[in-house]
């Protein structure tokens, strides 16, 4: 009986206000959303920085025929004298935890697995093409500069590329993105609140005749309320599910999709995307039920 | 008996208690915010359990300020209110509702709802207390017959005549049989004729053991049915007399 007449009211609630219901659901929708990019994001980079903690190392790649690099400039490939005094040299740095060679065989089946969805990228190269290199894990990732400069300067070496630089310039990225994406969903959590404000004034106001004669018959302060809290809460509720679905296509669109640009990029799992949903339609639902407190308190004398 | 006999200044509790007058007004003050002059000036009254009291005086003597306080829409500046055994100073906001359960209101603009029809707009006092669905059936049809209107329940507001939207708004005014019915110049926008009526209903809702209470302009109605009649005049009582006229020189 209760939760019938309640239903019945809210319902009748959202018909009058229907045009303002609709943009507090978009509203409370595209500022989840953005929110919950953001978390996403987060979780991208977490995963990804503990996946690699463990896998970063510097790669010295090793001058080859016709090696277009400077620093390979005016000589031929890379004797295999050169090939011990390097690895002698790499051996004695401090720095260095271990060391291991990789010759252009191994490199030409890692980068088959690393690029095995592509098979233009595949058919392109030949192992001929892959250059040998040293593999070169550090005791300590960011600690890297010494090492760095010994090997860029050392002969034989065309160049050398550090995964955690790479990682740090994606994570630079990324850490951006989610700013930006915080900042939006910031602003949209403040239009809703002043949304939802004006929807449940403008309610109160279309329901003073059924209000009044509420208070004057003694219905209870909860029962004058409910109907428009829930109200709120309904358009908070409807806009969470819309964001999630926003939510899961951007997890198949734009985040199972960074991997095919950017080799060190690891999937972002399901479980994190529920996670995620579920922590922006608490929000969002809180914060509909919050900001129609506020505003019924004010405009809803009882 | 004989016990309140020998000793008639100390009143037993349970006496007390059965006297005790349903509203009971001690030299209340209110004025309002923003003006001079106050809308009650230090009134003490007393109305007993199923007394019919008329309020007269003319527009602005106090007769609104009156109800509201009764029902603790407004709080008076100084002096003590009970209504229904209650001290409303000490009454919580929480528990203001539940005193309400027990007063019906009925007002000049009958203040029904536009979109529900006479049954619905009588059911309607009821769901918003959250009484069970076969309560409300049950006895929504008893009170629609008892202010006259039986076989007119489905009708909406605006096809009922104006003396029938007012026994509708009594009849959702007695529905919760409240211990004390407000008027509110129930006959404001009626003509004479019919306000005869509403007056034959509020008079069988006061037959029932219902205190009303009928704050009022109209004079023959007053004269025609000798209750007691409360006079304010700038918010000061300047008459009260058990069966009394509108207008009396005295």
């Amino acid at each position: 009986m209760r939760a019938n007449f309640i239903f019945s009211e809210v319902w009748i609630g959202l018909r009058r206000n229907l045009t303002m219901t609709i943009a507090v659901v978009v509203t409370v929708a595209i500022g989840m959303a953005l929110l919950g990019i953001g978390l996403m994001i987060n979780a991208q980079v977490g995963s990804m920085s503990s996946y690699w903690s463990d896998k970063v190392q510097l790669s010295a790649f090793l001058c080859m025929k016709n090696s277009p690099f400077e620093a390979c400039k005016g000589r031929g490939a890379v004797s295999s004298q050169e090939k011990v005094a390097l690895q002698k040299q790499i051996e004695s740095l401090q720095q260095v935890d271990r060391v291991s060679f990789e010759d252009q065989q191994k490199a030409y089946e890692n980068f088959k697995a690393a690029y095995s969805s592509n098979s233009v990228f595949l058919s392109a190269v030949k192992v001929d093409d892959m250059p040998e290199s040293f593999r070169v894990k550090l005791k300590d990732p960011n600690d890297y500069k010494a090492v760095f400069d010994a090997l860029s300067g050392a002969p034989g070496v065309a160049n050398v590329v550090n995964d955690q630089q790479l990682l740090d310039k994606f994570f630079g990225l990324m850490n951006k993105l989610r700013g930006a994406a915080l900042i939006v969903a910031l602003i949209q959590v403040f239009a809703a609140i002043l949304l939802i404000g004006n929807t449940v004034r403008l309610s109160a106001y279309n329901r003073r005749r059924e209000t009044g004669i509420m208070r004057l018959v003694g219905a209870s302060n909860l029962y004058i309320q409910l109907p428009f809290v829930m109200e709120g809460t309904i358009a908070g509720l409807v806009g969470g599910v819309i964001s999630a679905v926003l939510l899961m296509f951007a997890k198949i669109v734009i985040f199972d999709s960074m991997q095919k640009f950017f080799v060190l990029s690891t999937q972002l799992s399901w479980s994190d995307v529920a996670q995620v949903i579920t922590l922006t339609t608490v929000v969002g639902v809180l914060i509909c039920i919050l900001a129609s407190f506020v505003t019924l308190r004010r405009y809803l004398r009882v | 008996m004989a016990h309140a006999a020998t000793s008639a200044t100390v009143l037993t509790p349970r006496l007390a208690c059965r006297d005790a007058p349903v509203i009971h007004f001690d030299n209340v003050t209110k004025v309002y915010v923003n003006q001079n002059r106050p809308a009650l000036d230090h009134v003490s009254v007393d109305v007993d359990k199923g007394e019919f009291v008329f309020l007269v005086g003319p527009s602005g003597s106090g007769k609104s300020t009156f109800l509201r306080l009764v029902l603790k829409e407004e709080r008076p500046n100084s002096g003590a209110i009970h209504v229904a055994g209650k001290d409303l100073a000490r009454l919580s906001n929480f528990k203001v509702p539940h005193l309400r359960r027990r007063i019906g209101c009925v007002f000049q603009d009958f203040r029904l709802l536009p979109n529900k029809n006479v049954y619905e707009n009588v059911a309607f006092a009821l769901e918003v207390i959250g009484k069970p669905r076969r309560f409300i059936r049950k006895v929504v049809p008893e009170v629609v017959e008892l202010v006259g209107l039986e076989g007119k329940a489905h009708r909406m507001p605006d096809e009922l005549s104006g003396g029938e939207q007012q026994r509708v708004a009594m009849a959702r005014a007695f529905v919760n049989r409240p211990m004390i019915l407000l008027a509110d110049e129930p006959t404001g926008n009626i003509d004479p004729a019919t306000s005869i009526g509403i007056m034959k209903v509020l008079d069988r809702i006061n037959r029932t053991g219902t205190t009303v209470v009928m704050a009022t302009h109209d004079a023959a109605i007053v004269d025609s049915m000798r209750k007691r009649v409360v006079e304010l005049e700038d918010g000061k009582i300047v008459r009260d007399q058990s069966r009394g006229v509108y207008g009396q020189a005295y």
